[in-house]
């Protein structure tokens, strides 16, 4: 039985759907562009795997094993159609940014390989905080790639936020006559800064696993 | 397993993927009724804000979005499907025809435009509806992710017309034409320069007949 910090380290850190678990690559590459992209991305997925954890969960004991993935699928689908529809009546600027993006969710895998890995076998509280703290951690990572790939391609950080939240506008770090960086806004771009920060996860978990191995009061960690 | 229970199992599963299928699609159904006004008003809004853009609120009294003619799919405008041309009018005298033109050679997909067109052929104002380009290089023909706020360079295109810039210099400097684009991202550039021409070049064409036809008609 896992407690409520286990599934938050999981998400943000040891599972870490992004950097660990290397589940749902497409939007991961194709929105970090920006930072303000990624981190809208990763709240509205981030919200869609809380309901559909908590949905799947409810439901687990009357869902046939036979049928259960197609049934999943059907959960995710409803619900990312009621997301989408639901911005574009109610958060209708937000809604013009990440409109493209929403149906996208679907087609992430970490979507329902929480379903599958998580609430189809745990209580209806603990999976929708799991697929909540999930989504935070992809939402975490997409934020920091795009940033990076935001910063070297343009000099600039939090471009496009007018657009979330009016009256603010990007900041410009390098200067003005910074003459950009291509590679880091197109795709493969996204795969080398991932590629750097899946390498920065590793190496920081195996220093953390030899300090612990060489400290003679860690019993275990 | 006996035959018996094989056939009674896929009935059973059967049956709660229909149960579930409707559920699911019923959600579906009553998220679409329940969203249904909001969408269609704030998309109406969306429509006026992008036409309150290129053309100011203060320059026409009609009822823009219901004086419409039916332009069918000219080829200057390569629209994915039939559009409309609105008529902008003060008093009863025309003011500007609005319209819509797509760019299929932008760099990532195509490029919507709205056009504020006088009756004599200059450009009130341009404005990109949708675009794809890369983020920080080529999303500068979007005014609102154009680093220079105080001369965007959507804006060099207001108050000319063929009888300021001949039809043959409408293009971007690169390709021997007058108008600036920013170096290593031409291709927006281009295509949204090239695209302005031929939207001219409709109007030109279609002047008269545009105003003239009656509301709701077909040019």
């Amino acid at each position: 039985m896992s407690t409520y910090a286990d599934i938050s380290r999981n998400g943000l850190w040891k599972q870490n759907p992004a950097v660990a678990q290397i589940l749902g690559m497409c939007p991961v590459l194709a929105i970090s562009t920006s930072a303000v992209n990624g981190i809208s991305l990763g709240l509205a997925t981030a919200l869609v795997m809380a309901l559909s954890n908590m949905c799947s969960a409810m439901l687990r004991n009357f869902i046939p094993y036979e049928i259960r993935i197609p049934v999943f699928i059907l959960i995710i689908a409803a619900l990312v159609t009621a997301v989408d529809l639901a911005m574009n009546a109610y958060l209708h600027s937000l809604y013009l940014v990440l409109g493209i993006f929403i149906p996208l969710i679907v087609t992430n895998c970490i979507v329902l390989a929480r379903i599958e890995a998580f609430a189809a076998k745990n209580e209806t509280a603990p999976a929708t905080f799991d697929g909540w703290m999930m989504g935070i951690g992809l939402t975490a990572v997409l934020g920091i790639l795009g940033g990076i790939r935001e910063f070297l391609g343009t000099g600039q950080l939090l471009s496009g936020i007018e657009m979330v939240i009016p009256g603010t506008h990007a900041l410009q770090i390098l200067p003005q006559d910074y003459p950009g960086f291509l590679v880091a806004i197109l795709p493969p771009g996204a795969f080398i800064t991932l590629g750097f920060l899946v390498a920065a996860k590793n190496w920081l978990d195996a220093r953390a696993a030899k300090a612990a191995a060489a400290s003679p009061l860690a019993v275990h960690a | 397993m006996s035959r018996a229970t094989a056939l009674s199992m896929s009935l059973r599963n059967a049956l709660m993927m229909v149960l579930f299928t409707l559920a699911f699609t019923g959600l579906m159904a009553s998220v679409y009724q329940a969203t249904k006004v909001p969408i269609a008003a704030s998309a109406r809004e969306e429509k006026l804000k992008l036409i309150g853009e290129v053309l100011p609120k203060g320059d026409y009294d009609n009822d823009l979005l219901k004086d419409s003619v039916d332009i069918g799919l000219p080829p200057e405008l390569d629209l994915r499907e039939a559009g409309h041309a609105y008529r902008a009018r003060k008093q009863g005298q025309p003011v500007a025809i609005l319209l819509e033109a797509l760019a299929h050679d932008g760099y990532a997909g195509d490029i919507g435009l709205i056009l504020a067109i006088r009756q004599d052929g200059r450009v009130i104002a341009v404005r990109t509806t949708e675009q794809k380009e890369t983020p920080g290089l080529g999303d500068y023909i979007d005014i609102h992710k154009d680093k220079k706020k105080d001369s965007p360079w959507i804006t060099q295109f207001n108050e000319l017309g063929f009888n300021q810039v001949a039809q043959a210099q409408w293009k971007v400097k690169k390709d021997g034409g007058r108008f600036a684009y920013h170096t290593g991202a031409t291709i927006s550039a281009r295509a949204v320069t090239n695209a302005t021409r031929r939207a001219v070049q409709f109007v030109e064409a279609n002047k008269d007949k545009l105003f003239a036809t009656p509301t709701g008609g077909k040019l």
